[in-house]
């Protein structure tokens, strides 16, 4: 008889096996409740020591959306898109929610170390308290964000209410990229240094700031990979659902789903199959 | 002993040889155990009594770059593998064997840099055996919680906090909460953020909330000396309580004496081999009289 059949008999298993995708999600699962409370907390100790305290969840987005608004209103000068201010604020608050959600699932392993050391809970929930976080604070960004926009002159209209739907589909798309960035930083530490520089170079290629059909007008197969562009399908469909008159093609719909469900599907594996690598001292 | 394949691969006579994928999704270098391995073991296991633990033929290695640099475990070293020379593997546990019964609570003993900490380590699952195994009936629990709280918030909140990471039902979390705060001695302070609380009162109150909880297999790492005089007495007091409830405790001291007191039973490590296990005042008194040796 081995050991491992003796163990069997005794009702033990080794420890730290990764359990089956179904237990793991299970297990999570059961653990919504610390989830969520990690995910408040943080929101509410995240600014706890500056002055202005949560202020700064809607100034921050407000002051970056003033300079891009300023500076590539200036630099586009006749290819701005119509609406321009209400335009870039949407994309800018928008943008937000993925960066922090890939940034901060990039580092929820990494830099909770001492956590996933002292106590036994499924990993899954670092990352997904990560983007529970972000999303807890988008909700008043979300809010400042329609003020601005009834500021600029937008009409409101029933379709602001598509929002929702849309951002759940967002935070599914976010989650998976959180969940795939976590896992990479686990085997390799320097991806955090080239994360910021991946950041910026989707702001600038998913149309935060610029319309893809004003600017690459000379290029239709760039405009056709647009058409399949995650990011920028999502910020297309938010604005059509907030501006006065920002066209869009339904399919975005589809297309934002599909990449969002496949992108979760892909990150929770991902991140599932290295469960027993997490927290190991290396 | 296993032997990475692409470690004996020496770069610069084989340029044409491809390492493994960086991203592959290989976890095999966790289970190292193999069927054979397992089976020359001489584990003895007292079938009178219930096995809680077995360790079977422990060994754990670390990989250390001479300027004491860890190494990662997969991809970042085939990316520097042209720096390899410098890499010194250390063998810090060297077949450790042992099984565990339910109501034991064993005391590890060694000197500094003998492996307690690396075995206590392995039976958490935190650290990944080179070879052999580990079991047990629950995930084996270190007594801390100290890492899921967070600074900023009011006491009362970490106790949430600490409480939900422990795994228990906001609803439980609601009953223990008075008898949290009483045993911490915190009743006026519980509404300040825990960053202006003194080191002592954090203290008490982390080792309030992770000792409220009922474990099955506990480990110990020196945490017996919290706070002063008063508070030390009254939490070895509430380790004996936890202790009677718990299942199986594994105890890491340098205090003989402490050993003596709540171990009912002692293995003595040194430099990563198992030198004796039995009666605490037996081993005691034998690594006494090895330490006098030196």
């Amino acid at each position: 008889m081995t050991v491992a059949e003796e163990a069997e008999k005794y009702g033990l298993h080794r420890v730290g096996a990764r359990p089956s995708l179904v237990d793991y999600l299970k297990q999570t699962w059961s653990r919504r409740e610390f989830i969520y409370e990690l995910a408040k907390a943080r929101v509410q100790s995240q600014n706890d020591r500056n002055r202005l305290g949560m202020i700064w969840v809607v100034l921050k987005p407000t002051f970056n959306a003033l300079m891009y608004g300023m500076i590539f209103g200036v630099l586009q000068g006749a290819n701005k898109p119509p609406e321009f201010p209400v335009f870039v604020v949407i994309g800018v608050f928008l943008f937000e929610f993925f960066t922090t959600s890939m940034n901060g699932g990039a580092k929820s392993i990494t830099g909770n170390t001492a956590l996933v050391q002292s106590l036994a809970f499924p990993r899954l929930s670092l990352p997904v308290a990560q983007v529970t976080q972000n999303l807890l604070t988008l909700v008043p960004m979300l809010g400042v964000m329609f003020l601005y926009a009834l500021i600029l002159g937008t009409t409101p209209k029933w379709s602001w209410f598509m929002i929702i739907p849309l951002v759940l589909l967002f935070s599914v798309f976010n989650m998976g990229v959180a969940l795939i960035c976590a896992r990479i930083t686990v085997h390799i530490r320097d991806f955090t240094n080239i994360l910021p520089l991946i950041g910026r170079v989707l702001f600038y290629t998913s149309g935060v700031l610029f319309s893809v059909d004003r600017i690459l007008n000379q290029w239709p197969w760039m405009i056709a990979v647009f058409d399949f562009h995650p990011l920028y399908q999502t910020l297309s469909i938010a604005r059509a659902m907030i501006m006065n008159d920002s066209p869009y093609d339904p399919m975005a719909w589809l297309i934002v789903g599909a990449w969002a469900i496949a992108t979760l599907a892909f990150g929770l594996i991902y991140f599932w199959k290295a469960e027993e690598r997490y927290g190991r001292a290396d | 002993m296993r032997i990475n394949f692409d470690d004996l691969i020496n770069p610069d006579l084989h340029p044409e040889y491809e390492p493994e994928r960086i991203f592959s999704d290989d976890t095999s270098f966790i289970d190292v155990v193999t069927q054979d391995e397992g089976a020359n073991s001489n584990l003895y296991i007292d079938s009178t009594r219930q096995p809680v633990v077995m360790v079977d033929n422990l060994h754990v290695k670390y990989q250390v770059y001479s300027s004491g640099k860890a190494v990662g475990a997969s991809g970042a070293r085939r990316l520097l593998q042209s720096n390899m020379r410098g890499v010194r593997t250390v063998h810090a546990l060297k077949g450790i064997s042992f099984v565990a019964y339910e109501n034991e609570s064993i005391g590890v003993i060694g000197s500094n840099g003998s492996g307690k900490s690396t075995l206590l380590k392995a039976i958490t699952g935190l650290t990944p055996p080179a070879s052999g195994s580990v079991y047990a009936r629950s995930r084996p629990s270190l007594l801390g919680v100290g890492a899921a709280l967070i600074p900023g918030l009011s006491g009362d909140k970490n106790i949430t906090l600490g409480g939900l990471a422990l795994g228990y039902s906001r609803q439980e979390v609601e009953k223990m909460r008075e008898e949290i705060i009483k045993f911490a001695e915190l009743e006026e302070f519980i509404d300040l953020p825990m960053r202006t609380y003194s080191s002592g009162m954090s203290a008490r109150l982390k080792f309030a909330i992770a000792a409220s909880k009922q474990h099955d297999i506990l480990i110990i790492d020196e945490a017996l000396a919290v706070g002063d005089a008063k508070f030390k007495k009254r939490s070895e007091a509430k380790i004996r309580e936890i202790q009677e409830n718990a299942g199986t405790i594994f105890n890491v001291s340098h205090s003989m004496n402490s050993i003596k007191e709540t171990c009912n039973r002692c293995i003595w490590i040194e430099k990563g081999v198992q030198k004796m296990d039995g009666d605490p005042d037996t081993v005691i008194k034998a690594y006494q009289a090895h330490l006098k040796k030196k």
